[in-house]
């Protein structure tokens, strides 16, 4: 029943107001204990030192497509449920989205220029990646196009979902393709190939960047709600502004 | 008459008529075409070897100039909320509208193929082969744009956007079509698996950009 608490977004400011400051706190303390254990994570023993730009790439590539997800299931709440607050979430998600899927590629072609000699390969996954990329530009283009932020709301819903179908793409383009990428090695069947040393600070790292989006993607709602109200009382001022046809 | 087979004739109709604009994509593609020597220099093993993936290049970019008026024009004249208040199902009415739009501007380029394959120095089964792959993957293409068409089509800078959202989408199309054709000209791959995945892909965009436009048209208007 929260999510039906959540509805009435005067509750739902109150609220975030009461958790921010604990949740950018969280952020800090986990972010300064995964920097510090990624920092003293032993060297790879072919890659050397560049395997700790995988602290970052992987936690934000996981982020990348979980955003994605998360506003797909905000545009079903737009859509079927007509949940008060899911075009809000879904708009607030979109450029730290896009953030952090630009913080994957561009780690990743900085690690791939010592590791595969190029900073870009055209390989499946990189590909699907780069498209993800271009679809958040494309939900940001569309949200700033059309005014009405419920009708904006509603065919971004509708473009979230049809770009879903790239995410399966993006997850088994390494398991379908024999590709360059490696494969998944934490989330797998046979259990984690990653040796505990690096495999703990990754986590830590996960969880301090997943912190880092709710703290955002929470502070975004707000400001977005505000936004919405500041649009209304400034509709209703020029309405009964002395002059005007209504 | 069946208002589907009355929608399927009217659109054929306009399509043919001053301002359809059915030649111009075909036109686009020449162009395309002939732009490409001009760019990369009149190499004809290379030319020949990258020919596949130029004519795939231009009919894509062809099949997307038209997209804006596919729904924008039955808007602006009124008919589209005719389409909308009528008894047949919103999904039938824009699947008849894409296949109409089809006839009239994916066609012609599939039909065009063979001719300005000679340009880019294709063998007879060659071309026929690329022309084959345009048959079986233009309509996905259709399908998807009619899915950004509905998206833009009450927006006021619609025709751009509409680029911007439909180009991502016709990636695999272009991933699929493009290999499928270079499988049945130099291998070593078998046609048929990328033949079929192309197929598949036109139907999957048949029944999402279907279903999609229509749902984008119904919150869209109101």
């Amino acid at each position: 029943m929260l999510l039906l608490d959540l509805a009435n977004p005067t509750r739902f400011l109150t609220l975030v107001q009461r958790a921010l400051p604990w949740l950018i706190g969280a952020t800090a303390v986990a972010f300064t204990a995964g920097l510090y254990l990624a920092a003293n994570a032993p060297d790879d023993y072919q890659q050397g030192a560049t395997v700790k730009i995988m602290f970052v790439h992987v936690p934000a590539a996981w982020l990348a497509m979980g955003i994605w997800t998360l506003m797909s299931i905000a545009a079903l709440g737009t859509l079927v449920w007509r949940h008060p607050l899911a075009d809000v979430a879904a708009k607030a998600a979109v450029p730290v989205g896009a953030a952090f899927t630009l913080i994957c590629l561009v780690t990743g072609m900085l690690w791939g220029r010592p590791m595969w000699g190029a900073y870009w390969v055209w390989d499946a996954r990189l590909t699907s990646v780069l498209i993800l990329f271009l679809m958040y530009l494309g939900l940001i283009a569309l949200w700033r196009t059309v005014d009405d932020p419920s009708r904006a709301g509603r065919a971004a819903a509708i473009l979230t979902l049809v770009g879903a179908i790239n995410l399966p793409i993006i997850k088994f383009s390494v398991d379908w393709w024999n590709t360059l990428h490696q494969p998944a090695s934490v989330l797998r069947l046979a259990g984690p190939a990653i040796h505990p040393t690096i495999l703990i600070p990754l986590l830590i790292m996960a969880f301090a960047f997943a912190l880092l989006f709710v703290t955002l993607h929470l502070a975004a709602m707000r400001n977005e709600i505000l936004r919405r109200r500041v649009r209304t009382l400034m509709l209703m001022q020029a309405q009964a502004a002395p002059g005007s046809a209504a | 008459m069946n208002p589907l087979a009355a929608l399927f004739m009217r659109d054929l109709k306009l399509a043919g008529r001053v301002g359809g604009g059915a030649g111009i994509g075909v036109l686009f593609f020449l162009i395309v075409i002939m732009l490409t020597p001009f760019a990369i220099g009149p190499d004809l093993a290379l030319l020949a070897r990258i020919g596949p993936a130029i004519l795939w290049l231009g009919a894509l970019l062809a099949s997307l100039l038209t997209l804006d008026r596919l729904i924008a024009a039955d808007a602006e004249d009124g008919s589209l909320d005719l389409i909308l208040t009528g008894q047949t199902p919103l999904e039938l009415a824009v699947a008849t509208k894409a296949l109409a739009h089809w006839l009239s501007t994916g066609l012609p380029l599939v039909i065009a193929t063979p001719l300005f394959a000679l340009l880019m120095n294709l063998d007879t089964q060659a071309s026929l082969a690329v022309a084959l792959t345009l048959l079986a993957g233009t309509p996905a293409l259709t399908f998807i744009g009619l899915l950004g068409a509905a998206l833009s089509v009450t927006l006021r800078r619609g025709g751009l956007l509409l680029t911007v959202l439909v180009l991502p989408l016709t990636v695999p199309v272009l991933i699929f079509g493009v290999s499928a054709s270079n499988a049945a000209i130099v291998g070593p791959l078998p046609f048929g698996t990328p033949f079929t995945i192309l197929c598949a892909l036109t139907l999957v965009s048949f029944v999402v950009g279907t279903f999609a436009a229509a749902a984008a048209l119904r919150h869209g208007i109101e």
